[in-house]
């Protein structure tokens, strides 16, 4: 049982004050641009509600909204059971074991960029590996400068490849924090592998698993320095993410209060998804 | 060697063919990359290396990097322990809701934030010094070492505790020797994911520098001038990025396999 002290406000201070100056100011930053228009010159007029409006009833916005959507509904459907079946066939002990776990953090420790660049040039019909493979060994017609579902499939694959092991790694955790009673005590009964894996290891896994789909969830609805890099959001629109999008009328064409105004909207979307799968996810441990 | 075991070994490949082909194209020419296909580099060069290891712009970009990576992972989880502490072992007034806005910090669109960040560091004079993307990668990392590590001491038992301060340990005392020990595993999985994710992470780090502490990501740019993309150029660095990842990785594997399974988690 955990104790009522409320002196353990002070434990809790450095992190607040850290993450607050951090989270705070210029969230403040934001919201402030987002109910002003500027001509330039740090001069600026109020225009209340105006760019809400704009943003929520542009075509562009629900376009990228919708890529974006798709773009992390695939990524988490196939990268969490994908991770599971992978823990699940991995060795338990042995010398295999941190081999494999340290191949496998690989990926998640290179810089974005660089995995957008290696992609990139990884998938080029002509002289990448995968694109001569795939052009000239199988005779795939694949170039995903030009073609848009190429391009999906190339940008998918991508996070496939950088991603999973998060979760393999976070479900292995679960899996190998088991006890070996349970599973003998499962052989003694007679369990078939899939009523194991249904209710011993998948409950054990739920918390683990908890901290993967929301961390996937997250971060795959933020991504931008990947898909930026590979694709540049195109062909076309095609791979023109939410961030994406954003970045470009921020920056591009330097219209300050949209993008304030369009991050707003998409911080509340990105906070009302994850507040759903925390509370779904967890609901079972608070009664 | 079982039949199962032939998952592993093909996802490792799957992840490895990438890698193998950024390692490869480094020790090519730009050249010979644009001429065409090779699955091996046919004239074996290591100019690349030799250009960035010589050149200055290029090596204190990596300096630059390691220093505010370090530095990050150093205050993200020592400011975390305590706040860990309080949110296993107490309850107090707003305690979930403060959990869970912890959380959501890493879900603002850095993409967007960048630029008030930018004008937030101006404004504190810290723009363009490594505590600057020490600092702002610690809204992202803190959320993540709180999280970790309060699932880690949520796996010892409160008697410890106990047991301790009726020894008569003051706390100070008690969380050095004692309890910062028991939950070792777990400090170096927080400081793993810390280190991991203030590495990659570049859109802060390149908008809140300018020279004097240019991470390597933001120098990499470089690399397309008006003479065309130095693709060989471009993979020696990239390649290079791999390597302080792949040693800390070495030096926590054993956290990282065995240290999970110790926590709750």
């Amino acid at each position: 049982m955990k104790t009522e002290n409320q002196k353990a406000w002070f434990f809790v201070l450095p992190v607040l004050l850290l993450v607050a100056f951090n989270a705070l100011i210029p969230m403040m930053t934001v919201v402030n641009y987002s109910f002003q228009e500027t001509f330039g010159d740090n001069v600026f007029f109020w225009q209340g509600v105006d760019w809400f409006e704009q943003i929520l009833r542009s075509d562009r916005f629900h376009a990228a909204l919708g890529r974006q959507f798709m773009f992390t509904a695939l990524i988490l459907v196939i990268e969490v059971p994908l991770g599971i079946a992978i823990a699940l066939s991995m060795p338990r002990k042995g010398f295999w074991v941190p081999v494999c776990l340290v191949l496998m953090a690989l990926p998640m420790l290179i810089p974005w960029n660089v995995v957008g660049a290696m992609w990139n040039i990884f998938t080029l019909p002509d002289i990448g590996l995968l694109g001569y493979f795939l052009n000239h060994v199988l005779g795939i017609n694949y170039d995903m400068t030009q073609d848009p579902l190429a391009a999906w499939v190339t940008i998918i694959t991508m996070d496939v490849w950088h991603w999973t092991s998060l979760v393999v790694l976070l479900s292995y955790a679960g899996l190998v924090s088991i006890p070996d009673a349970y599973y003998q005590a499962a052989k003694i009964d007679g369990a078939s592998n899939w009523s194991v894996f249904r209710f011993i290891q998948l409950p054990k896994m739920k918390t683990v698993l908890t901290i993967a789909i929301l961390l996937r969830f997250m971060d795959s609805f933020n991504i931008y320095t990947e898909p930026f890099v590979l694709t540049g959001g195109g062909p076309g629109n095609s791979t023109t993410l939410l961030s994406i999008d954003l970045v470009k009328i921020a920056l591009g064409q330097f219209d300050l209060g949209p993008a304030a105004a369009m991050s707003l909207i998409y911080f509340a979307i990105t906070l009302l998804v994850s507040w759903l799968f925390y509370t779904l996810m967890t609901k079972d441990d608070l009664n | 060697m079982q039949k199962r075991s032939i998952v592993p070994i093909v996802y490792i490949l799957f992840l490895m063919l990438p890698i193998y082909w950024l390692v490869a194209m480094s020790f090519k020419t730009t050249n010979e990359i644009l001429a065409g296909f090779s699955l091996f580099p046919q004239t074996f060069t290591l100019e690349n290396y030799k250009t960035i290891f010589t050149d200055p712009s290029w090596y204190w970009g990596y300096i630059n990097s390691i220093i505010y990576v370090s530095l990050n992972t150093v205050i993200s989880v020592a400011v975390a322990l305590p706040a860990a502490y309080a949110f296993s072992r107490y309850r107090f007034l707003g305690d979930k809701q403060l959990f869970f806005w912890l959380l959501t910090n890493r879900m603002a669109p850095a993409a967007v934030f960048a630029l008030p960040f930018f004008q937030l560091y101006s404004a504190v004079g810290l723009f363009d010094t490594h505590l600057a993307v020490a600092l702002a990668h610690c809204l992202f990392n803190i959320p993540l070492a709180v999280w970790i590590l309060e699932g880690f001491m949520g796996g010892v038992p409160k008697e410890l505790d106990e047991t301790a301060f009726v020894d008569g340990y003051s706390f100070p005392r008690f969380f050095a020797t004692i309890f910062i020990p028991a939950i070792k595993a777990g400090v170096g999985v927080a400081a793993f994911f810390c280190f991991m994710f203030s590495w990659v992470e570049l859109l802060l780090a390149k908008t809140l520098t300018a020279v004097a502490a240019k991470p390597i990501a933001a120098t990499m740019t470089k690399t397309a001038s008006s003479a065309g993309y130095e693709l060989g150029l471009l993979a020696a660095a990239g390649t290079l990025t791999i390597i302080p990842g792949a040693i800390v990785i070495y030096f926590v594997r054993n956290y990282i396999a065995k240290g999970f399974a110790m926590g709750r988690v």
